[in-house]
C-alpha cells in the first residue's frame, strides 16, 4: 500500500469508536476475540467486523497462539498517523504562536487608547 | 510572549480535523486578527512563508483569496466562501487550495472565557482524494515521531 493509502485506511479505521476502544484495550497487552467482545454489548460476529477493518488497516495482527488466535496492536501505521497529526500540529502551532504576539500588541494599543497619555 | 495554549488536533471522524487552542485575549480580538488582512499577514502562514495577497470581504457569499510565498520563493494560493458569520463568535466558510482538488469546509468557533479565548476550527474534507492530498503535501514535509500522540489519538472519543 502506498503511504497515503496506508494514512488513509489508518484514520479511517480510527474513526469509529469501537475500534478505538478495541486499540485501547489491546494497547494493554494481546486479548482473545472472546475476552475482546466481553465488554461491549456486542456479537461476537460484530466485533469480529471491527477486528477485520483494524487488521486490514495493519493496526492490529494474530498473535502465534493458533487456539486462542490473540490479537495484538501494531505501532507503525499508528507512529505514521501521529507523525503527519504531529507535522500539521506544528505548523498551525507556529501561526499561533505569532498570533499570541500580535495579540499581547492589541491589547496593549487598547488599553493605551482607553486611558490616554495627560 | 505569552503563550497561553498549546494547539490540539484530533481526528473525530475521518473526514475531520479538528483544531482546539486558547489564546489569551477577548475574542473580538481574536475574530478580528483572523479577519482583517492587516492583522492576517502578521501571524498567518508556515514558518518562512508570507502573505502576499491577502483579499477578505466579510459578507456571506464574500470570499477571501490569500497567496502565500515561500522561502524558495514559490507561491501557494487559496481561496474561500463565507456561508454564515456571526461576529465575533462564529463562521462558516469553504475553501480550498489553488494546487489541491476539492473544498473543505471550515467551522470556527470563539468561545470567551475570563478574557481567555478557545479556538476550535472543525475541517471537514469533502472526499479521500482531498483529504490524500492534503496528508501527501504534509509527509512530504517528513516530521519527527512522536509517540505521545497515540493517547491522544485513542482517547478522542467516544
Amino acid at each position: 500500500m502506498k503511504h497515503s493509502d496506508r494514512l488513509n485506511a489508518t484514520f479511517a479505521a480510527l474513526a469509529d469508536p469501537t475500534r478505538r476502544a478495541i486499540l485501547a484495550r489491546l494497547a494493554a497487552g494481546e486479548a482473545s476475540v472472546m475476552e475482546l467482545a466481553r465488554p461491549f454489548a456486542m456479537s461476537q460476529p460484530a466485533i469480529s467486523k471491527h477486528l477485520r477493518v483494524l487488521e486490514r488497516a495493519g493496526l492490529i495482527s494474530r498473535g502465534r497462539d493458533a487456539q486462542r488466535r490473540p490479537r495484538k496492536i501494531e505501532a507503525r501505521p499508528l507512529a505514521e498517523a501521529n507523525q503527519w497529526l504531529e507535522r500539521y500540529r506544528q505548523i498551525w502551532e507556529g501561526n499561533f504562536q505569532r498570533l499570541d504576539a500580535l495579540l499581547e500588541e492589541l491589547k496593549a494599543d487598547e488599553k493605551q487608547r482607553k486611558s490616554p497619555k495627560r | 510572549m505569552k503563550n497561553t495554549g498549546t494547539l490540539k488536533v484530533t481526528t473525530p471522524s475521518d473526514r475531520e480535523i479538528v483544531l482546539t487552542r486558547v489564546f489569551d485575549a477577548p475574542r473580538r480580538l481574536v475574530w478580528d486578527a483572523f479577519t482583517k488582512p492587516e492583522l492576517l499577514k502578521r501571524w498567518f502562514g508556515p514558518r518562512g512563508w508570507s502573505l502576499v495577497v491577502c483579499e477578505v470581504e466579510l459578507k456571506v457569499g464574500g470570499g477571501f483569496r490569500f497567496v502565500l510565498r515561500g522561502p524558495d520563493g514559490r507561491d501557494m494560493g487559496m481561496r474561500g466562501v463565507y456561508r454564515e458569520i456571526v461576529p465575533p463568535d462564529r463562521s462558516v466558510h469553504m475553501e480550498s487550495f489553488d494546487d489541491f482538488p476539492g473544498e473543505s469546509e471550515v467551522t470556527t468557533v470563539l468561545v470567551e472565557q475570563g478574557g481567555k479565548t478557545t479556538f476550535t476550527a472543525t475541517v471537514l474534507y469533502p472526499s479521500q482524494e482531498v483529504r490524500d492530498a492534503v496528508i501527501k503535501s504534509g509527509m512530504e514535509h517528513g516530521a519527527a515521531e512522536c509517540y505521545d500522540k497515540l493517547a491522544e489519538l485513542l482517547a478522542s472519543g467516544p
